[in-house]
């Protein structure tokens, strides 16, 4: 049996759990980790620049991959910077496992230098942490940390390192388990059948059906299998923020979105409903809107693998408690056998009725507006240089919006954003971490003047490891999201949304060692975003291009009101 | 309404800290908390009161039962159950007073566990609306201080809460 200290054991068990990048950022109590981790050449160390950006590295890996990614930093300031990436990761349901220094054991509790209780501070944002009390026991615990990240409904787990645990002198027996067992914690492996059957009853029942489903099937690998029941019932189908790409976007039962932000036909489809089957979503706020007025005559079915999430905020008519892909096979077999079929007359006036509304609104913008490039413009454009199949991330405000209603995402995985916590400076980390697992793939960071400027600072780590993402800013010169608040709200008072010093972003990214593109005149764009994914293919590239300032997020649904309550331009109401 | 909630926790550091930060983060209210050892000394035995309607307390037993550290969860107020509390009171007890103290404690089945020239501390047990009476009856006046442990609970008949 080989002995190992538990610096050694941390990384070997890390490699074991299928790691194969860490994101982080060195410091005292995790001295003699680094110094095994370069021992080794398993698993590779990302040095960020800030522990942050550390941690959105390593959700946008997760999310791409679906596999838990993997963040080291120190103790103290290390630890809680990493605190907003955490609770980004958190709120969105993404694996994550957060290796965190900590002071010897004996200082704990004497506010020794760089002491902070992680654990503590991280508790209502993780979905489990562990404290390391015997360096034996850290294969155990990083085995038993990645079991419950990536389980059930996934989510960070920290694990709380002080340093005397990996004394580099002090060796002790590598044991990693072959299987984890955990007393009290078994995720559901299957839905309940009676209550499958019921559902799928009502869903053959419907005459105004719409299927409305999150993240929860991305997360659970299980588009195929949403796309299947779709298209097979032909009922219309609308995603959440969270769930874009689930269901092709270019497709024909595709409603677009739905929500604050969603398109109107989705949201009137909602408010018009009979029967909503829920599949891994949560009818959030930002989707339901008022929710004693959100879909008065629907009954709801609602498919979630976290009991929690049912009947949380909506009275879930019937629930079903279980991983999405299972229940929706079962549903598939149960439909295969059932001697109804779907009220084919209803279902089809019910699409006439939808191709109306699709066409009242249909995501237009004015382009001749004014001479600014419109955003929603820039994404299109975008789309069509990329073919529409790159991996996109976000920042958070309008350009957020207008990347989520104008690109079409016809594959899972691919549309990633801080959508439940709305982390501004998620977007370009995240794009960061795709691209080092995705290298042949484009990786787009669309975001806005105010959120890069949240992590400017890996600029620095993409030169030191060739990580060529690109990055989109919609540049309004302002805090547009928040402005448009201010317009619609507080009667045009701008107070702290426009960003009065900009930087060159030109000039700053080229002091970094990359490529920075400014483009002001519509006729420039597609030339700039060709060179951007042609001759610029291996280099990093800031795309600075000039939007309307003025422009709004269009629909918008009314605040206080039902789904169907909606903006669609700075003068129409429905 | 008010619940019983019961549970068997993993006997580990922080795993108490997380069900009561559970209730701090969720804004849900606790009333009374005990929790000791149980017989396996891996595990824990707790047990809290709390108030909402149904559909607060069906998500609060929701959101405990997703902590890795809770084992098994009863809401004990579904079925029949058995409930005890322990008070400790000091109540002042002077001249006429202490006879009449004394005649009360035993009505209640109260035991004066120690005794001074002008305080008589007594341990009571029974339901929390049996201590409640108690106090109601010695009269707020006479009271010095009051000590009481949190509900216990445990199910009636062959139900049991094991692993
Ligand atoms: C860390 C953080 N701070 C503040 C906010 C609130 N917020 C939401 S959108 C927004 C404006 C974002 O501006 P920008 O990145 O330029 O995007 P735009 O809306 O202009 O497209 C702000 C401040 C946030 N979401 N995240
Ligand atoms: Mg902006």
């Amino acid at each position: 049996m080989e002995l190992l200290s538990g610096g050694e054991m941390l990384v070997r068990a890390l490699h074991e759990s299928g790691v194969e990048y860490i994101y982080g950022y060195p410091g005292g109590s995790l001295l003699h980790v680094y110094d095994a981790v370069y021992k080794q050449s398993a698993v590779k160390h990302v040095l960020v620049r800030h522990e942050q950006a550390a941690a959105h590295m390593a959700d946008g890996y997760a999310r791409a991959t679906g596999k838990p990614g993997v963040v080291m930093v120190t103790s103290g300031p290390g630890a809680t910077n990493t605190i907003t990436g955490i609770a980004t990761a958190f709120t969105d349901s993404i694996p994550m496992v957060v290796i965190a220094g900590q002071v010897m054991s004996h200082l704990v509790g004497d506010d020794a230098f760089q002491e902070t209780d992680m654990l503590g501070v991280s508790r209502p944002i993780v979905k489990h942490s562990f404290s390391v009390k015997r360096p034996e026991d850290i294969p155990e615990i990083v085995a038993k940390a990645f079991y419950i990240a990536g389980t059930g409904r996934p989510g960070p787990v920290v694990i709380d390192i002080p340093k005397d645990m990996t004394m580099p002198n002090e060796r002790y027996e590598y044991n990693y388990p072959k299987k984890v067992k955990l007393r009290s914690y078994s995720p559901p492996q299957r839905g309940h059948s009676g209550q499958i059957k019921k559902a799928v009853e009502l869903i053959l029942k419907a005459k105004r059906p719409v299927i409305y489903s999150g993240g929860g099937v991305i997360i659970d690998g299980s588009s195929d299998k949403l796309r299947a029941l779709v298209d097979r019932l032909n009922y219309p189908c609308t995603n959440t923020l969270m769930g874009l790409g689930a269901y092709p976007g270019t497709g024909q039962r595709f409603l677009g979105m739905l929500g604050m932000h969603g398109s109107y036909e989705a949201n009137m489809a909602m408010h018009h409903a009979d029967v909503v089957v829920c599949i891994g979503a949560r009818f959030d706020d930002r989707v339901t809107n008022a929710t004693s007025k959100f879909c008065p005559d629907a009954k709801f079915i609602h498919i979630d693998i976290d009991p929690s999430s049912i009947s949380k905020t909506i009275i879930a008519d019937v629930p079903i408690v279980g991983p999405v892909g299972n229940v929706l096979d079962e549903m598939m077999a149960l439909l295969d056998e059932a001697n109804e079929q779907p009220d084919e007359a209803a279902i089809a006036s019910w699409w006439k009725q939808i191709d109306e509304w699709r066409l009242r609104h249909g995501g237009r913008f004015d382009k001749n507006e004014s001479q600014l490039m419109k955003p929603q413009e820039v994404i299109e454009a975008l789309w069509t240089a990329t073919k529409g199949d790159a991996f996109i991330t976000s920042d958070v405000g309008q350009h957020q919006m207008f990347a989520a209603q104008y690109y079409k995402f016809d594959k899972p995985n691919r549309w990633i954003n801080s959508g439940g916590l709305g982390t501004m400076g998620f977007g370009f980390p995240a794009a960061m971490g795709i691209k080092m697992n995705f290298p042949d793939d484009m990786v787009v960071c669309v975001t806005g003047e105010g959120s890069i400027q949240m992590n400017i600072q890996e600029l620095s780590t993409c030169l030191q490891y060739g990580i060529p993402v690109k990055i989109l800013c919609l540049n309004n010169g302002s805090l547009g999201m928040v402005r448009q608040w201010q317009d619609m709200n507080y009667e045009g008072r701008h107070s702290n949304s426009y960003m009065e010093s900009l930087p060159d972003f030109v000039k700053l990214v080229e002091a970094y060692g990359h490529i920075g593109i400014k483009v002001t005149e519509r006729d420039n764009l597609a030339q700039a975003l060709e060179d951007t994914f042609t001759k610029y293919n291996d280099r990093l590239v800031f795309l600075d291009v000039a939007v309307d300032p003025e422009e709004h997020v269009y629909p918008m649904q009314v605040p206080l009101g039902s789904m169907r309550d909606m903006w669609l331009s700075k003068t129409e109401r429905t | 309404m008010r619940h019983i909630i019961s549970i068997l926790l993993e006997n580990e550091p922080g795993a108490l800290s997380r069900v009561v930060g559970l209730f701090a983060q969720r804004g849900y209210n606790i009333e009374t908390l005990t929790v000791a050892p149980t017989e396996d000394s891996t595990l824990s035995r707790l047990t809290m009161t709390t108030t909402g309607d149904d559909h607060k307390i069906e998500q609060i037993t929701k959101h405990l039962n997703k902590l890795i550290e809770v084992v098994k969860l009863v809401d004990l107020s579904e079925g029949a159950h058995i409930e005890r509390e322990l008070m400790l009171i000091k109540i002042k007890a002077v001249g006429a007073q202490r006879a009449e103290i004394k005649r009360t404690a035993d009505i209640f089945r109260g035991q004066i566990v120690d005794v001074s020239p002008s305080v008589y501390t007594i341990q009571l047990t029974g339901t929390s609306d049996k201590l409640e009476a108690f106090i109601e009856a010695i009269g707020p006046g006479c009271v010095l201080e009051t000590v009481r442990t949190g509900v216990s609970g445990i199910a009636r008949g062959e139900k049991v809460l094991s692993l």
